[in-house]
């Protein structure tokens, strides 16, 4: 097309030819030189950058340990469940996976939208879906959608305990009552799963799966009776309709060693669904309404104990020898402190009574007169041995604080006050673990859930020791107070958890709540059988009924019942 | 084999470069094993056979020396009178390209043309057409390119191709101006001229990076490619699997990054071989292609006449603006681009290209007569 002409390579075409040539050559070094400062200076950190982000970790908890009773009932055992992750860089269809996961794990379509779209080695949707969702989530087959097996808590009775046992979140971390208390027993060691990945967040299989060692969580025995906690928990329900209740609590422990049997505190709630208000506590505000419903009343809260407390006024005033069960009282119907008038329950008086007869009548003038006796200076001495004002170290997370008067602010009326049980609050196990002490000989033991543990793939069991305090009082002044007692129930107040045959002991109480001007009122009761011997004590407390309120009245048949089921199950004679 | 041709005239010995041969074998060589290594598990992940790239490879590589060995044997001058016609239809097909339908997909901008079961990139065509067009161009004006306005109408001669091909391949048509501008450099007696144009080339470069928003983004991917999330991505990962690498490297074939690095057969090669052979082996490449472009140097200094000289030059230009701007990219010096890095990379039309004109250089240094030797 063109002659062809010949031009020659002159030297100035062959300089610049060096030229070109040097500076490439220049930048080549300049590029050895980058690379250099890449390696030398930089090098060490994106090494452990890349590291950290090939291992992509993905943490699998491994079967956290079962809660059993004392005879090996589950109450609290594992489930299979899925955990719902994505990973950014596997997702090929994200419209598809973002409505597919909206719809269902039932989350709001922004939510998911936000996490599936954030460019991340992978992205937690949601835990613990039930096998059956997380099926089917596999079975749409959509890349970049991770479905993890792992455990989740399953209490197959539900509502059975469940402020005892508590729950567990979302990675399986105990959050209330035993699960929470011995998180770390039930907790096996999570299961790290170090996973090599690509850029597509696909498992490259010739790294393998690096497992770190993994425990199974060890097996929880606790104290409670399968049987014994149903039962209670069904007369606590139907107490609770009955008396159109505020809550009704029952607590059965055996007094000689502080194993509590049985811990009901209704209403209760479904310990499968711990976030879902119950009916009961429909007009609170989510965390709110959680708070109080999963409050363990009986550990947690406090109460103005009432006539109960005389047990604690007459104790003091044995153990300081200003009392004997001969001594007789006068009531009539009222008594004077200072400027203010108490009156008695029986307003017309009891005339003339023995001492046994004033603890059977639950007769307050009477046991103003014996708390005047002792005085306050001593009878703040005797709460302080009797460990009244001391957390009873029960093992339960959140053990109220007794409120009581200062030393120095206790005067005669506040004495008298406190004397027949009110002016002041004391918890439920308090009152308990204080009374055990009087009719166990002066023990002062340390109630509590947990029995002992079991280590996976073990059959012994190691058991748990508790402290056991000697001396709160002298063994004779428990024998009175056994015998007085069940004389309460034989011939006095109690009279209505008589069983025919059985010699059980106990007190009755009635306090009025805070506000007074509400005129709502606590009842109680508190037994213990046998009578010589006490095997098994249980306190009934009725919070706010509607109708007749007097312990005597309400509470003591609901110990009865209790009694007539449980002391032939314990094997304990007539 | 120092082969003496004794043609008609006697004491006339053709000069061959075995020096360049040696080289190019050994960066083929090197270049497939490097391939098979950063490949191989993500031609499994994809085609379920971790040869699938480097048996394609090789396969480009045979057909590529079939075209080398061709291009050697053809006298380079015969292209002088293909040079007009070969640059118009590599403006056809990098304009034919952007019609809708035409261009083959790939990564989201049409770049292939599909001419029954072959498909190739018209941009690498547009490289050697550009290359075989300006040296010619350059020899018939070389007695005006003293002249500015040779060098602005020359400039606009190249605009045809350019333009389209800016269109949709930026990095590309960076590196034809690059090769553009190397050749009119060594052709002009003048150096203050490319002074100028080199400023006011980097000048338009910068205001073009600064000027939109997305190569914005791109920029700070380059400044902060840790905190850039996706745009730092492929910049992030080819710096760990760098330092991952060390001085000596995690040996062959232990690469963990090319699990991870985007493109690790392609434009991101080099992050893996620094993984896999070091600080050493990525400094050895670079020196084997200096060495490569040495070779090209002498043969564009002896070579016959001002055509061939500028033939080398553009094809030395070419390789070391590539080169270059692949190592830069890899090593966060600039800001990313996809440039493949020769002789490395996987790519049919970048294979045949480049053996075309190695094969164009192995031409001209056997134009080269040694009398002087003699």
């Amino acid at each position: 097309m063109f002659p062809e002409s010949y031009v020659r390579n002159f030297v100035y075409n062959r300089k610049k030819q060096l030229v070109t040539f040097g500076v490439f050559f220049a930048v080549l070094c300049f590029l050895i030189g980058r690379l250099v400062f890449l390696v030398v200076v930089k090098g060490p950190r994106y090494e452990a950058m890349a590291k950290e982000q090939q291992q992509r970790e993905r943490v699998v908890y491994s079967p956290r340990g079962a809660i059993v009773d004392r005879n090996g009932v589950v109450l609290a055992d594992n489930k299979r469940v899925y955990n719902i992750s994505v990973i950014h860089n596997q997702i090929t269809d994200p419209e598809a996976v973002i409505q597919m996961l909206s719809k269902e794990c039932g989350l709001d379509e922004a939510f998911v939208r936000k996490r599936v779209e954030k460019v991340s080695s992978i992205e937690k949707i949601k835990y613990h879906v039930d096998e059956e969702v997380g099926k089917r989530i596999l079975s749409y087959g959509y890349d970049g959608v991770k479905v993890d097996g792992c455990y989740s808590r399953d209490y197959p009775y539900e509502d059975l305990a469940s402020k005892v046992l508590g729950f567990t979140g979302g990675d399986n971390q105990g959050i209330l009552g035993l699960e929470a208390k011995y998180d770390e027993v039930l907790r096996g060691n999570p299961e790290e799963l170090l996973t090599m990945t690509d850029a597509r967040g696909v498992e490259v299989e010739q790294y393998g799966e690096v497992h770190t060692d993994s425990d199974e969580g060890n097996t929880l025995i606790t104290t409670l009776d399968y049987n014994i906690q149903s039962y209670c928990a069904q007369e606590a329900k139907k107490t609770m309709i009955r008396k159109e209740a505020e809550g009704v609590s029952i607590l059965v422990m055996n007094p000689k060693n502080g194993e509590i049997l049985a811990m009901v505190d209704e209403p209760e709630y479904n310990l499968n669904d711990p976030f879902t208000l119950t009916e009961w506590y429909q007009g609170y505000e989510g965390t709110q309404g959680c708070n109080l419903m999963w409050r363990n009343g009986c550990v947690s809260d406090t109460y103005e104990p009432g006539s109960i407390f005389k047990i604690i006024t007459s104790c003091a005033a044995f153990e300081e020898g200003v009392l004997t069960p001969e001594d007789r009282f006068f009531c009539p119907g009222y008594t004077v402190v200072e400027d203010r008038r108490i009156r008695c329950h029986k307003t017309t008086g009891h005339g003339s009574e023995s001492y046994v007869e004033a603890l059977e009548n639950s007769c307050n003038p009477a046991f103003v007169q014996i708390g005047s006796r002792v005085g306050a200076e001593r009878f703040y001495h005797y709460f302080e041995q009797f460990g009244l004002l001391d957390k009873t170290g029960i093992d339960l997370p959140g053990e109220a604080s007794t409120i009581m008067h200062k030393p120095e602010n206790i005067h005669p009326v506040e004495l008298a006050t406190i004397s027949f049980g009110q002016s002041f609050q004391v918890s439920p196990i308090e009152m308990m673990t204080v009374i055990a002490s009087f009719i166990n000989g002066g023990n002062r033991v340390t109630p509590h859930l947990a029995k002992g543990i079991q280590k996976p793939g073990e059959q012994e069991c190691y058991q748990y020791q508790y402290p056991v305090k000697t001396g709160i009082c002298s063994s004779d002044t428990s024998e009175k107070m056994r015998t007085f007692l069940e004389k309460v129930v034989s011939e006095g107040g109690g009279n209505k958890a008589y069983i025919e045959g059985y010699s059980i002991g106990g007190k009755t109480a009635t306090s009025q709540t805070l506000p007074r001007s509400e005129h709502q009122y606590v009842s109680s009761f508190v037994g213990f059988a046998p009578a010589a011997n006490p095997e098994v004590m249980v306190l009934v407390i009725i919070k706010k009924p509607q109708g007749i309120y007097y312990g005597g009245t309400i509470c003591a048949p609901v110990a009865r019942e209790i009694f007539a089921n449980i002391l032939p199950y314990l094997g304990i004679d007539k | 084999m120092a082969k003496g041709k004794t043609g008609k005239k006697e004491k006339k010995i053709r000069y061959f470069d075995y020096n360049l041969l040696f080289l190019l074998i050994f960066l083929i060589c090197f270049g497939l094993v490097m391939l098979y290594s950063a490949s191989s598990y993500s031609a499994s992940i994809n085609f379920s056979n971790s040869a699938y790239y480097v048996k394609k490879q090789i396969i480009f590589y045979g057909i590529g020396t079939v075209v080398m060995i061709v291009m050697a044997s053809i006298p380079y001058t015969f292209w002088k009178r293909w040079a007009t016609i070969i640059y118009a239809v590599a403006i056809a097909l990098c304009v034919v390209i952007l019609i809708p339908g035409v261009g083959r997909s790939s990564h989201g901008q049409s770049r292939w043309i599909q001419v029954g079961p072959i498909g190739f990139q018209p941009s690498e065509a547009a490289k050697i057409a550009v290359i075989i067009f300006l040296a010619m161009m350059f020899e018939r004006t070389y007695s005006k390119m003293g002249d500015f306005r040779t060098l602005i109408k020359l400039f606009l001669l190249v605009l045809p191709v350019v333009g389209p091909i800016a269109w949709n391949n930026l990095s590309t048509a960076v590196i034809i101006m690059g090769i553009a501008f190397c050749m009119a450099f060594v052709a002009s007696p003048k150096y203050s001229h490319f002074a100028v144009v080199l400023l006011a080339g980097v000048a338009f470069i910068l205001l073009f990076i600064f000027g939109a928003s997305y190569r914005g983004d791109r920029v700070n991917a380059w400044l902060h490619p840790e905190t850039a999330g996706d745009d730092g991505f492929q910049t992030l990962q080819g710096l760990y699997a760098i330092g991952s690498g060390g001085l000596f490297g995690k040996g062959l074939g232990e690469s963990m990054q090319k699990f991870i690095v985007p493109e690790a057969q392609n434009d991101m090669i080099f992050s893996i071989i620094c993984e896999e052979l070091g600080l050493f082996g990525g400094v050895c490449i670079i020196v084997l292609y200096g060495l490569f472009l040495w070779r090209m140097l002498v043969i564009c200094n002896n070579a016959n006449d001002l055509f061939g000289a500028l033939l080398v030059t553009g094809v030395m230009s070419h390789i070391a603006i590539q080169v270059i701007l692949n190592i830069a990219v890899v090593t966060n010096t600039i800001p990313n681009t996809g440039v493949t890095l020769p002789f490395f990379s996987y790519g049919g039309s970048s294979v045949m290209f480049l053996m075309l004109e190695m094969g164009l250089v192995i031409s001209v240094s056997r134009g080269i007569v040694l009398d002087e030797i003699k």
